[in-house]
């Protein structure tokens, strides 16, 4: 069975204005609209499009979350993946946390590739696919814009400072995907009902040996600080200046 | 407007129930909620960003060909592979049977996104559904499917260019096509000829074939047409003719595109003046447009007004979706505009900072009014479409009822909404003040667009005469009464809350008038007398439903909220509240002349309009 497995984080829905919690322990997500990661959105759409070009047989969506992530996955699923995996908590998880769950499920499910999203818009960690590779030993590819599959390899792009990066990663790999890769398909209605018949596991953080709750402690959340007002400035020597006495250049 | 529709279609009509019938026991509030999530989608993506494209570039022809811009293709491309044409049909057709006051609901995002674009999605389903309630199994395999699978597009051609409201009085001709014409696969065959006018969707290559559905008269056997509605039958008139396999044959039919009409509004979607049999296109060897009998000679009108009250509440949901447009961009508007200071002692000081505009009481009444208008429409609709889920899905015995009160709701359903939601445009276009004259905002687009609704699929006007003339009183005002008992019902439950009082008064105040006004219209047993203030009676009727209907959404938000201050639910009170106040009252203005049957328009003379 050639595998790909993809990692889907429940995340507040991209539209949403964020508003932070009374009590500044985290951000509001009660009656707010959640949604797929974007990012892991992309590493979806790029799995299905593999198996659409025949060159794998199973998508296998996987996310760590509470019970409500079922939403997302069932979304997968409408997309198009085969089945999916969730193992359930309501702990806050870090990245290591994260990687090493994913690393017992992609050693028991052998996937010849694991696709996630660079980071995921509710914290941009962006940490989880590097540690993966790092605990699984695989090769990896970050920021990927272009992915080709072929002959055992994986022929990527990735956007850089200086320019395009093209690098072949021998699979399997794990790689982490950017926005530019490809536009993600929407959902069909009729699929949402296919989606309900497809095999969604529940499991829990110990059945993969790791234990619950995070490496660090949130202290406090705060919103960004609110525009200030701006300033006229004559020209551009004073410019400068105002930068300077701020401490900006 | 997400959380309204799931507030309503959860908490106020429990949609999920739905699950509980046969048809629809494989769905879920889950999947209910998945729909709306890919439409809400789709029309963000696809359609809001393109709405006034399609108002500038508006349809033109270059060389006898329709030309749209290619966000019109797209939209209507991810219409179709949503699978929204089907949406409602049986799963082995490609359909979800989903329940049809959720598909509505679905289409309420892409209405509030761009009225003109998707191709007209609700015609072709409008126009497939009235083939599979009336088409021979070999039309519904040909015609049906291919436009619930989005490969044709449909129309509906019933309008021509001197008889419109009054369709009796349509001159376009059908006769048989031969002698086999009985004997096709396809349906009696016909040749007819005639121009149709106002054809939304009459020309245009978003689709491989367009469906035309066409209303015609079969002449006599001494040639004449047969006066009134009982001489018009309806056909399917292919724009490429097709076999029995559903296969293109390379034929072009004879139907023409003469023109296309330059409208106001609704720009998006091609409106068309179609001539059908002019040899323009001869068809084996002569001119005719080869159409095929639907049901049977003279059952036309018949057939067609089967789907009517599905395609008015569409048009009622579409004027909610475009009022829904403008209340959320002067929303916006009046909160980030600065202007002005506040009444009060501290907006004395000239050098104190302006507000925005939103702290101003008169802006406040501006967007409550809209309010109160685009989400009591929005109720309206929903309503009604839980009713033709009812009437679809309900015990036999429940049936009969729901159709007569879908009957009685239908003209109010179509016509409310196409006033309200429009002056709630027009109240945008002022909460915008100058700038929203000007072409850089959109809310003079929605108001241009939405006022084609109060015009197409059955005037203002007509609406009132159905409902006045006909609703009111079919099988001995039997509608009527049940919907009165519905209200008292509504009004009995509300009673219960200490905050509702005045309202459920008000409600059922609003009822008797209401129902004293309709028999002091018709005591005489005069239709003139009776109908010549059928307008204002229905602009009272439809008050007094959306009352009833903010009377039952104000009740359970008050039960959901329980005591709690939830700024969401206490919006849906206000709103309330304010239609109470400053609406309901118009009633007694309205149904003052219909009760005393006021003579002054009927007995105004055309002389007498010199100027």
């Amino acid at each position: 069975m050639r595998r790909i497995m993809v990692g889907v984080k429940r995340v507040v829905d991209y539209n949403v204005r964020i508003r932070v919690k009374p009590d500044n322990t985290g951000v509001i997500t009660e009656g707010v609209k959640m949604s797929i990661n974007p990012f892991d959105e992309i590493a979806l759409e790029q799995a299905l499009r593999i198996k659409e070009q025949g060159l794998a047989d199973e998508v296998l969506a996987v996310s760590i979350g509470p019970a409500d992530t079922q939403q997302q996955l069932r979304t997968a699923l409408a997309m198009g993946a085969d089945r999916a995996i969730l193992v359930q908590t309501d702990a806050a998880m870090a990245p290591l946390s994260i990687a090493k769950i994913f690393q017992k499920i992609a050693e028991a499910e052998q996937p010849f590739l694991t696709l996630l999203g660079k980071q995921a818009i509710d914290e941009d960690n962006g940490q989880t696919a590097q540690m993966l590779a790092a605990l699984l030993d695989r090769p990896q590819a970050t920021s990927c814009s272009k992915v080709d599959i072929a002959d055992g390899k994986a022929t990527v792009t990735r956007e850089v400072d200086s320019g395009l990066e093209t690098l072949e990663v021998d699979l399997p790999a794990v790689l982490s995907v950017d926005l530019r890769l490809n536009e993600p398909r929407y959902v069909k209605l009729p699929d949402i009902m296919k989606a309900k018949k497809k095999p969604l596991d529940i499991k829990s953080v110990a059945d993969y040996g790791v234990t619950e709750g995070a490496a660090f402690k949130t202290v406090k959340v705060d919103p960004p600080p609110s525009r200030q007002k701006g300033i006229i400035v004559k020209d551009v020597a004073e410019l400068v200046g105002v930068l300077k006495q701020k401490g900006l250049v | 407007m997400r959380k309204t529709i799931d507030f309503l279609l959860n908490d106020w009509l429990d949609v999920a129930a739905l699950a509980a019938r046969e048809r629809y026991s494989e769905h879920s509030r889950e999947t209910f909620a998945s729909v709306l999530d890919a439409c809400q989608r789709i029309a963000a993506e696809k359609f809001a960003p393109f709405n006034r494209l399609v108002d500038v570039e508006e349809p033109r022809l270059e060389n006898g060909v329709v030309v749209l811009p290619q966000c019109a293709y797209d939209a209507a491309r991810a219409y179709v592979d949503s699978g929204m044409l089907a949406a409602t049909q049986d799963y082995d057709v490609g359909g979800m049977q989903l329940p049809y006051v959720v598909e509505l609901a679905a289409n309420a995002f892409f209405a509030k996104a761009g009225i003109g674009l998707g191709g007209g999605g609700m015609l072709t389903v409008g126009n497939a559904n009235l083939l599979l309630a009336h088409g021979t199994p070999r039309q519904k395999a040909v015609f049906a499917q291919q436009e619930i699978d989005g490969k044709w597009f449909g129309t509906m051609c019933l309008s021509e260019p001197q008889a419109g409201s009054s369709l009796s009085d349509i001159l376009t001709r059908a006769t048989p096509d031969g002698d086999d014409s009985a004997q096709d696969e396809l349906g009696p065959r016909y040749r007819l000829t005639g121009n149709k006018m106002w054809i939304s969707n009459g020309e245009h290559d978003l689709s491989e074939n367009i469906v035309h559905l066409v209303l015609a008269k079969i002449p006599a056997v001494d040639g004449k047409l047969v006066p009134g509605v009982r001489g018009i039958s309806l056909f399917i008139v292919p724009k490429l003719l097709v076999n029995p396999a559903g296969e293109l044959t390379g034929e072009r039919n004879d139907v023409a595109l003469a023109g296309l009409n330059h409208k106001m509004g609704f720009r998006g979607i091609p409106n068309t003046l179609l001539n059908f049999g002019e040899g323009k296109f001869p068809v084996r060897g002569r001119p005719g447009a080869i159409g095929y009998l639907v049901g049977l000679p003279g059952d036309g009108l018949k057939c067609m007004f089967h789907m009517m009250n599905e395609a008015r509440i569409g048009v009622g949901l579409g004027a909610v979706g475009i009022g829904y447009a403008g209340y959320e961009a002067s929303l916006d508007y009046a909160r980030n505009r600065k202007q002005g200071r506040p009444s009060t002692p501290a907006g004395k000081d000239p050098a104190s900072p302006p507000v925005s505009i939103i702290e101003h009481a008169d802006v406040k009444r501006m967007l409550l009014a809209q309010k109160a208008y685009v989400e009591g429409g929005l109720a309206l609709e929903l309503y009604c479409g839980r009713l033709v889920d009812e009437a679809r899905t309900g015990s036999a015995e429940s049936v009969p009822a729901i159709k007569a009160l879908l009957e009685i709701l239908t003209p109010i359903a179509k016509s409310w909404p196409s006033e309200w939601c429009l002056e709630a445009n027009s109240l945008a276009i002022q909460v915008h003040g100058g700038y929203g004259y000007t072409r850089d905002f959109p809310v003079e687009q929605y108001w241009r667009d939405n006022r084609l609704n109060m015009i197409h699929e059955g005037t203002h006007g007509i609406q009132g005469l159905d409902l006045l003339g006909r609703k009111v009183l079919m099988d001995d005002g039997r509608a009527l009464d049940l919907l009165a008992q519905r209200i008292g019902q509504t009004v009995q439950q509300a009673r219960g809350h200490a905050e509702l009082q005045a309202e459920s008064a008000a409600v059922a105040q609003g009822l008797q008038t209401l129902l004293d006004a309709t028999r002091a219209a018709w005591s005489t047993r005069q239709p003139d007398e009776a109908l010549a203030n059928a307008t204002p009676y229905l602009q009272a009727f439809g008050h007094v439903v959306v009352a009833w209907l903010w009377l039952d959404v104000a009740r359970v938000a008050v039960a959901a909220a329980a005591g709690k201050d939830d700024a969401f639910l206490r919006g849906k009170l206000q709103a309330a509240r304010y239609f109470f106040d400053f609406e309901l009252p118009k009633i007694d203005a309205w149904l003052a002349v219909v009760a005393a049957r006021n003579p002054t328009c009927r007995e105004m003379q055309d002389a007498w309009f010199e100027s």
